[in-house]
């Protein structure tokens, strides 16, 4: 399939992006040879081959069904902006034209 | 001091002598990267404080005879959390970034007694060939500061090259490792996947990922290697099988051992690279001491670029999507709803080669190309795998050029993303198999080093360390010295 700023704009979408307008037909142009790039494996006989989805196979890997001590939650919210009564908190938005997150 | 004048083994030595002291030697550090970090600009976070007081410590104790890495100090790539000390995989998005834990390799390296004086450069998230994708500045080769030191992991490269630091850490996912120590003539090790945890290693593509040492020589590598080595409750792909000491034997020769030459390594229509003619000429002195040479072949090779960078992306656009503006990391001022949050901070926090490779990720696991792109990739790779197996059948190690050239110039692939992913077509296959491999100087081209990689079968480093302590005694390329630091 061909890919054009469309294309692009909903790949964005699908991952969270968002590509300015000045910059979406370089982006797409550099999108568009990537795949050219990777499509190079349609020459390729795969036929009847098992795919590779592992660094090495192992199968499950269990531990112990004990209960162990976490983080504290106190570490743990070192990293957040802000928050408020033990929850994080993002900026007010539902009153600014809703969500269709 | 210059810690290009010393290996590991004889600072360990002055240590237990007492000739000097572990502050002496973190004080050091800090005055080399004070006298030439403006220009190499490897660092990206200090720890100081921090590490003179381990320093102390050590020395309070006293240095444990044996424990060669006692009170020796290391950097550590910025994509491998430090407890307290940032981590931002050189991206906006983690520029506050304080991590709350200890990378499982820093924890060993902790509990061998190493002190880690600062966090180094790449390219933000590991993406990218020479360290120019960071959002934080650019690192320059020690060889040449016209060149790149290569990527991803540039400032663990310039940092050990330029004799700030003995030893650092990176990390390497289609050849981060080994083709930034082939760009600055060290000993860069890419461990088989599985042998080193992944615990606390920014993810980029989780299936491929290794952490592994840079250093100058062949055994100090090995002795890194041992300390970072090993299973993890805490990582579940990590190896569950015993770990040798990759010192062992390490002297023990190559007499009788089969190395392999993939034809596909090298140009195939009779022309030969300087690089090339440097790696026919170590395969020769292989010959002399011993070794029997073979030709074989991976015939699947040419498609290790396309099924890696299908596979790598994947990962990434999936490993990436944790980073949200909500728990962590950067969060935009321009917020209007929910679904803001998250595309804002994202477009606003992720720099051009990370969006880059999140799209093609994206678009290959996208309904309508997951079959044409990630499960025909997923495929190659079991092909690029039997090709390995197969060869491992016949010789004990494979021999090849890291990169196709030396170090290139600062602003000489940026504006070309294709040309820059090429450069990786000799580093990716072994990621894709799982395969372990370091890369060591071989030569030099104008001043600048050329790398050469010894490949091994899975978990078998240790034939890869013999294979290069062998080489590095007969030629003794390590002590050469960058132009930065006195040398041609």
């Amino acid at each position: 399939m061909a890919i054009n700023e469309e294309t692009v704009k909903h790949v964005a979408g699908l991952a969270k992006l968002e590509i300015d307008e000045e910059s979406l037909k370089t982006f797409t142009n550099e999108i568009v040879q990537m795949v050219e790039m990777v499509e190079q494996l349609e020459e390729l006989d795969t036929d009847g081959v098992e795919g590779s989805y592992h660094g090495h196979p192992q199968i499950n890997v269990w531990r112990q069904d004990k209960a162990e001590k976490g983080t504290d939650r106190e570490e743990l919210f070192k990293n957040v902006e802000t928050q408020k009564n033990g929850f994080v908190e993002v900026p007010d938005m539902f009153d600014k034209g809703g969500s269709d997150a | 001091m210059n810690f290009l004048d010393y290996t590991l083994e004889e600072l360990h030595e002055k240590l237990v002598n007492k000739e000097l002291t572990a502050v002496d030697l973190i004080e050091s550090v800090y005055s080399n990267i004070e006298e030439t970090d403006d220009e190499v600009g490897a660092f990206i976070t200090l720890n100081k404080e921090e590490a003179l007081n381990a320093a102390k410590k050590v020395d309070e104790k006293g240095v444990e005879e044996g424990n060669v890495l006692s009170g020796l100090p290391i950097g550590i790539k910025d994509n491998i959390s430090t407890k307290g000390v940032k981590t931002t995989a050189a991206s906006k998005m983690l520029e506050n970034f304080i991590p709350i834990y200890d990378a499982t390799v820093v924890e060993k390296l902790n509990q061998a007694g190493m002190i880690s004086v600062g966090k180094l450069n790449m390219d933000e998230f590991a993406m990218g060939g020479s360290t120019e994708n960071s959002a934080m500045k650019i690192t320059r080769n020690p060889w040449d500061l016209t060149r790149v030191p290569g990527g991803s992991s540039g400032g663990s490269a310039a940092a050990v090259a330029a004799g700030q630091i003995p030893v650092s850490l990176g990390s390497d996912t289609g050849g981060s490792i080994r083709q930034p120590a082939s760009f600055t003539g060290l000993v860069g090790m890419k461990p088989t996947y599985g042998r080193v945890s992944r615990y606390g290693l920014i993810a980029f593509g989780s299936s491929l990922d290794q952490i592994g040492p840079f250093t100058r020589t062949v055994k100090d590598n090995a002795l890194v290697l041992n300390a970072i080595s090993g299973t993890d409750d805490k990582d579940s792909t990590s190896y569950r099988g015993n770990t040798p000491d990759f010192t062992e034997n390490i002297d023990e020769g190559v007499k009788g051992l089969r190395i392999g030459v993939p034809k596909e390594y090298f140009n195939e229509d009779g022309k030969e690279t300087t690089i090339e003619k440097s790696v026919r000429e170590a395969l020769d002195a292989y010959k002399e001491m011993g070794a029997e040479i073979v030709e074989v072949s991976l015939p699947h090779s040419k498609y290790g670029i396309p099924a890696y960078y299908i596979i790598a992306s994947s990962e990434a656009s999936s490993n990436l999507q944790r980073f949200d503006g909500i728990r962590y990391g950067y969060r935009s001022n321009n917020i209007g709803s929910l679904e803001d949050i998250y595309v804002k901070s994202r477009s606003e926090g992720f720099g051009l080669e990370v969006k880059r490779r999140i799209m093609l990720g994206t678009f290959s696991l996208s309904s309508g190309f997951y079959d044409a792109h990630f499960k025909k990739a997923a495929q190659a790779r079991t092909l690029i795998r039997q090709d390995f197996a197969k060869a491992f059948e016949e010789v004990d190690v494979l021999v090849a050029p890291t990169t196709t050239s030396t170090a290139f110039k600062i602003g000489g692939k940026i504006e070309d993303p294709i040309a820059m992913y090429m450069a990786d077509v000799l580093t990716v296959p072994v990621n894709l198999a799982g395969v372990p491999s370091l890369s060591m100087p071989c030569g030099f081209f104008e001043g600048l080093p050329i790398g050469m990689q010894i490949i091994g079968k899975q978990f078998d480093e240790q034939t890869i360390y013999k294979a290069a302590y062998a080489y590095e005694k007969a030629t003794e390329l390590y002590k050469e010295k960058p132009s930065l630091k006195g040398g041609e």
